[in-house]
């Protein structure tokens, strides 16, 4: 009898030995002669846990956490492989209370089945979505999305379907399905476990989107620091066009739709769509002044559906499932749910998937568990790089577009980064200038040259001189940088660094009475 | 760990007729070059904007433009640390001041012996398993300050 195991081939379980792991448990059950078959899925998503090895047993899935090499032959000898005891046995990973909260909508398949099996993806509910999206037609297609409430997940939070239709009612010889995988926040890898643990989800909802608009070229836009994502989702493309569901007539329909892998090259501000639409068509990413509308005149000119890998993950389950079960979920204009990333020095870190509404305070302490270093919360990051630090005080925010907004921050991709006491808010105000000093495109002056004179000015507050007068001097920058930039890098970086200033003042304020001494 | 050949414009040239066909093809086809020659020299600037009827100042702006395309090859062993938030708030800052002290390469250098290449990199997606590096292509999570700033000094010291 085969025994059959599962272990992660997503970057986040690879990155800790996951890759040595199935090779040294294929050596070792051969050894026992034990006949075993090893599938790499995705990650189900709690990283403290990985190399997550899981068994197929008569009760389920059984699973086994941080597996390293050095431990799987005595594991083997322990029973592993028939589910037995063992102290690394965490039993069923579902009943896990970290995944038996979550609202699995978008990630439902990720961490369980074969990403690159379509056997595994027909039966596990995909596909279910195009053969209605075929059914219905395109403006049909449109609605339900539209009705679904989904907004732009990359943090824009646009509605989905109204961009679409706008794409659908103008006319044009070429229309474009653009996905934007360049997901460089810190904090968020949503998008990489997407395309790494579930590709043909991305895929399909690409598809659909081709569908609804009329668009029959498709490019994802994947950053570099994603080797193994653009393998993914070459992979995937390829075996998706060999059965007919990327080509000519796809699925057996009358619509055509195709795609390609696009690697991006190291650029942050590439993630924002206008100057993701630059890089494809082969210049500096420069982001453009809208109007015009992508939707309009996007890419080479092209009307342009551009979408973040959440959102149109998100596609075929409110498709197959229909607008109101998805619209269910959530709270306010936040509609459905939202995969929610745990990073940083958090004990349980790792995606979450819920509907909107949670508090921050529940994330960061229910499900995250509070710090892993055991030290107290001081601060969290929501939102990457250009998201505001938020302190304990305002942890009764709710998680959802509008709650952030109200409270000078953003969800942006979903991303929370956990920091313990020991942080220093200063130099993570600094922090935030530098890397936009870092990754500005240049084109808008207050990014640009702002942006410099916002570290340099930190550092005179950082070491103590003339601190009020050069923190008034950093936020009038701020000011200047947020109404003055065409994008949200220019745009939002004040958010960090004012957030750390209201919230914080007094790590700007150390070396103060150094100064006064001196 | 890869040697690279010195660039050759007769095999660039191969290698961008190649792709030039493709809708925007600039980026395709300079990481293309740089597979083939760990780098993109300015001696590849004008056959890329040759071939898609750009002007050499275009081309040029575009490789410069972006953090991955390198003037000269990298040395034989490439880590690329990742300096964002996320890491930070798990040690990240005490490995790469570890890193490169055991390197004796400041960070976004190549060592003057060739032997490695030490850059920073915003984000490698492990936001839950920092600090986070990768060395020679290979990632790694988890990587300790102390224990594991040695390993990685120590893969890279041939």
């Amino acid at each position: 009898m085969t025994v059959r195991v599962f272990i992660p081939g997503d970057a986040g379980a690879v990155a800790v030995g996951a890759d040595e792991v199935a090779a040294a448990l294929a050596e070792e059950a051969h050894a026992a002669g034990i006949d075993v078959a090893i599938t790499r899925t995705g990650s189900r998503g709690l990283f403290p846990l990985e190399p997550l090895v899981e068994v197929e047993t008569a009760g389920g899935r059984i699973g086994y956490a941080t597996v390293y090499p050095r431990d799987v032959k005595a594991l083997v000898a322990a029973g592993m492989l028939e589910g037995g005891p063992h102290e690394k046995r965490i039993g069923r990973p579902e009943a896990l209370p970290f995944f038996a909260r979550q609202t699995r909508l978008t990630f439902a398949r990720c961490g369980i089945t074969d990403p690159l099996s379509l056997d595994d993806y027909r039966a596990n509910g995909g596909m279910k979505a195009i053969a209605r999206a075929v059914s219905l037609g395109p403006a049909a297609i449109v609605e339900e999305v539209v009705a679904s409430g989904l907004r732009g997940r990359g943090g824009a939070g646009f509605p989905t379907g109204i961009k679409w239709r706008t794409v659908a009612a103008t006319v044009a010889p070429q229309k474009y399905i653009v996905c934007n995988a360049d997901e460089g926040d810190s904090g968020t890898f949503a998008d990489r476990m997407m395309m790494e643990g579930d590709p043909f989800a991305l895929i399909e909802g690409m598809a659909i989107a081709g569908i609804a608009t009329g668009a029959t070229r498709g490019y994802v836009y994947i950053r570099s620091e994603y080797p193994h994502a653009v393998a993914a989702m070459e992979k995937a493309i390829a075996i998706a066009r060999r059965a007919g569901l990327l080509g000519r007539g796809i699925a057996g329909s009358a619509y055509d739709f195709d795609m390609e892998v696009r690697v991006g090259a190291g650029a942050y501000v590439c993630g924002e769509e206008t100057a993701l639409l630059d890089s494809l068509e082969g210049r500096r990413g420069i982001v453009r002044a809208k109007p015009p509308l992508p939707a309009i005149s996007g890419l080479f000119g092209k009307p342009t559906v551009i979408n973040n890998v959440l959102s149109l993950a998100a596609i075929p389950f409110i498709l197959a499932e229909g607008a109101k079960v998805y619209a269910d979920f959530g709270m306010g204009r936040s509609r459905g749910t939202m995969p929610i990333q745990l990073a940083g020095n958090v004990k349980n870190g790792g995606l979450f998937e819920t509907a909107f509404g949670i508090t921050l305070g529940e994330l960061v302490d229910d499900v995250g568990g509070g710090t892993e270093s055991g030290r107290p919360v001081r601060a969290v990051q929501v939102g990457g790089p250009l998201g505001a630090y938020f302190p304990r005080e305002l942890f009764d925010t709710p998680f959802d577009y509008e709650s952030f907004a109200a409270r000078d921050g953003l969800i942006g991709h979903g991303g929370i980064v956990v920091f313990d006491d020991t942080v220093d808010m200063a130099k993570q105000a600094r922090f935030a200038m530098e890397f936009c000093a870092i990754e500005s495109c240049g084109k808008c002056t207050p990014c640009r040259i702002g942006s410099t004179r916002g570290v340099e000015t930190l550092d005179k507050v950082i070491a103590g001189r003339d601190v009020e007068r050069n923190l008034a001097i950093v936020e009038d920058l701020c000011h200047t940088l947020k109404f003055g930039s065409l994008c949200a890098l220019g745009g939002f970086t004040p958010y960090p660094v004012m957030s750390a200033l209201t919230h914080f003042p007094d790590d700007f304020r150390r070396n103060r009475a150094r100064e006064a001494a001196e | 760990m890869t040697d690279y050949p010195p660039f050759d414009p007769e095999r660039a040239r191969a290698i961008i007729d190649g792709l030039a066909v493709r809708e925007g093809a600039t980026l395709p086809i300079l990481h293309a070059l740089q597979e083939a020659f760990g780098c993109v020299p300015e001696a590849a600037e004008p056959l890329v904007a040759e071939a898609l009827n750009l002007s050499r100042a275009e081309v040029h702006g575009v490789v410069t433009f972006y953090h991955d395309f390198r003037r000269a090859p990298p040395g034989r062993h490439v880590v690329k640390l990742c300096r964002a938030e996320a890491c930070q708030a798990r040690g990240g800052d005490v490995l790469a001041a570890e890193v490169e002290r055991g390197l004796g390469t400041p960070i976004n250098s190549t060592s003057p012996d060739g032997r490695v290449t030490f850059e920073a990199v915003y984000c490698l997606g492990l936001c839950a398993s920092g600090p986070a590096l990768m060395l020679d292509g290979k990632l790694f999570g988890r990587v300790a300050p102390g224990e594991g700033a040695a390993r990685v000094v120590e893969a890279c010291a041939s």
